[in-house]
């Protein structure tokens, strides 16, 4: 048999080459409370994002978002929503909504479809990275990443759109209207954090998926896209904090629409949800992630 | 006799390793069933202990080959090492850039192409963009699949698939290479190519850790071979002992079947 010392030497390091495996050297060990080291987890995922950014590349290829046609429906699908909904809207309201409004509806529901397309990209980020997680060891959070990235990718061109109705309608422009980059920044952050908690809850739960149409849904209504934020009556006002995108989106047809600076209040709600979002998400998805290579 | 008396590194150290985990029974997992049961207390999770307080190392160069019958923890072992599954109790150190061949394949996405797959996996396994590209056409020339690798990967053959599995992993240039019952791929001249291959892995300085039912395999390329039997590591000893005893337990003998170079 073979005669087993405990003091193997494991010094040098015999096949050191610079910028490959980055990390020569690994250590498995349990994870504390079942987290394995954050530090290094960041790291590694940091240093691999190109995996995130290609993936999404590859997926967005794959729905041809790169032919004329592709973008030319990215940018139809929710200018056609828009226009329905603006038509479903006034004739609820007898016919009382003005040309602003529409601006309001398109602002709203191109946010909107960013935050939702992140969350429906994410259900299937982890369950669709299938052979992937059983082979490969790497920071699995770069899947529901990548789902962000992809819904951003399609949000920038409806951003485009915007503009020249902006002006077409003559709606107010100012340096107020910079608040769209940190608002975007939080829309980015909450979605992140919301992907990442659908990811890994769809591994454990596979017909997450078919219930995700039903809760966007509920939440487009509830949230201020097809409505402004200060008509909400009084007693359903609390809508506004208690939904993440509340505030938010509040926040964002102000800024958009009328170029006026967000409040104190919308900001700090706001804030408070897209952070608390990607803590608890991120924190959430880590802790299950030992369990995507046996449940897959 | 296999002293490791300090005189060589090791690649791999494991040290009194266990790996647990859960897993679902139910056929495809839901919430609508996760909410039916909770009134019948019914347990569908169960707790499997894959590996037990199993250690050893694998000193540099070495190609360690490990046999068991199925279910005794083998791939388990393996993936722990690849940090695919990490332990839930003790430590490995890994000594070098790894790089994986398990018996699931290639490709997570089969409705991309086998380029987007390849590239995909090197990014994900830590590969740089630029290193990739350098290593592309060498997988590509090795596994022969032409024009195919810009087809999407639901288009080929089973063959195709493991060719392009094999060619992936011993084209990324490891120090240490994990392979799991993964080499029987493809016809009998790819077979030839990829025996040969792997000859010529083992000779180099290449760490290699082999799972196989293929015990000529073990026999003909393994410089250690370890026996695990439900989650414990049984022997650890030169290949012709481990084998011999092996046999012998399952009462098989060395036939040409159990020999069978696979």
């Amino acid at each position: 048999m073979i005669e087993h010392h405990a003091n193997v030497t494991t010094a040098a390091q015999p096949h050191h080459r610079e910028n490959d495996f980055a990390e020569v050297h690994h250590v498995y060990e349990p994870h504390l409370v079942g987290l394995p080291p954050l530090g290094q987890y960041l790291r590694e995922a940091w240093r691999r994002r190109s995996f995130a950014v290609e993936l999404s590349r590859t997926k967005l290829r794959a729905q041809n978002f790169n032919t004329a046609f592709g973008q030319l429906w990215l940018v139809l699908n929710p200018l056609l929503l828009a226009a329905v909904y603006f038509i479903l809207i006034d004739i609820v309201r007898g016919g009382g909504r003005d040309e602003d409004f529409f601006a309001h509806l398109m602002a709203g529901i191109f946010a909107y479809y960013f935050v939702s397309g992140a969350v429906r990209n994410g259900t299937k980020s982890v369950v669709g990275g299938g052979r992937l997680i059983l082979n490969t060891a790497f920071p699995r959070v770069l899947l529901p990443v990548s789902a962000v990235i992809i819904a951003f990718k399609r949000f920038v061109p409806t951003v485009v759109v915007y503009v020249p109705a902006h002006v077409a309608l003559g709606l107010p422009g100012g340096p107020e209207q910079l608040w769209v980059i940190p608002l975007v920044g939080l829309l980015v952050v909450l979605a992140t954090g919301l992907a990442m908690i659908v990811a890994a809850l769809q591994v454990y739960f596979r017909d997450l998926k078919n219930l995700m149409p039903y809760l966007l849904r509920a939440w487009l209504y509830t949230s201020p896209v097809l409505y402004y934020a200060d008509e909400m009556p009084q007693r359903y006002r609390f809508l506004l904090d208690i939904n993440p995108l509340g505030q938010l989106l509040a926040a964002w047809s102000g800024v958009i629409n009328q170029a006026q600076a967000p409040t104190g209040h919308q900001l700090l709600v706001a804030a408070a949800w897209a952070f608390g979002f990607l803590l608890v998400g991120f924190i959430y998805f880590v802790s299950r992630e030992r369990d995507f290579a046996v449940r897959l | 006799m296999i002293s490791l008396s300090g005189s060589s590194a090791s690649s791999i150290v494991v040290q009194d390793v266990s790996v647990t985990y859960k897993t679902t029974l139910e056929r495809r997992p839901t919430l609508r069933n996760a909410i039916t049961r909770m009134g019948r207390r019914e347990k569908v999770v169960r707790e499997i202990e894959a590996v037990k307080n199993v250690s050893f190392d694998v000193p540099s160069g070495t190609v360690l080959g490990i046999v068991g019958a199925n279910g005794a923890g083998k791939s388990t072992l393996v993936r722990t090492i690849a940090g695919i599954l990490p332990p839930t109790q003790g430590r490995i150190d890994v000594f070098g850039r790894v790089s994986t061949l398990l018996a699931l394949g290639v490709g997570f996405n089969r409705s991309l192409t086998g380029r987007d797959n390849v590239r995909l996996g090197g990014l994900a396994a830590g590969l740089e963009p630029d290193k990739l590209d350098e290593k592309y056409d060498e997988i590509v020339e090795f596994a022969e699949l032409g024009d195919f690798m810009d087809m999407p990967m639901r288009t080929y053959s089973s063959g195709m698939y493991g060719r392009l599995a094999f060619s992936v992993a011993v084209n990324m240039d490891p120090d240490i290479l994990l392979i799991d019952e993964a080499m029987s791929v493809g016809d009998a001249r790819f077979r030839r190519k990829s025996a040969n291959r792997m000859r010529e892995l083992c000779n180099e300085a290449h760490t290699i850790v082999l799972v196989s039912h293929a015990l000529g395999s073990i026999l003909e390329l393994c410089d250690q071979a370890i026996w695990m039997d439900h989650g414990v590591l049984r022997m650890w000893d030169e290949p012709e002992a481990v084998v011999d005893a092996y046999t012998q337990f399952l009462e098989v003998g060395q036939d040409a079947v159990t020999l069978e170079d696979v």
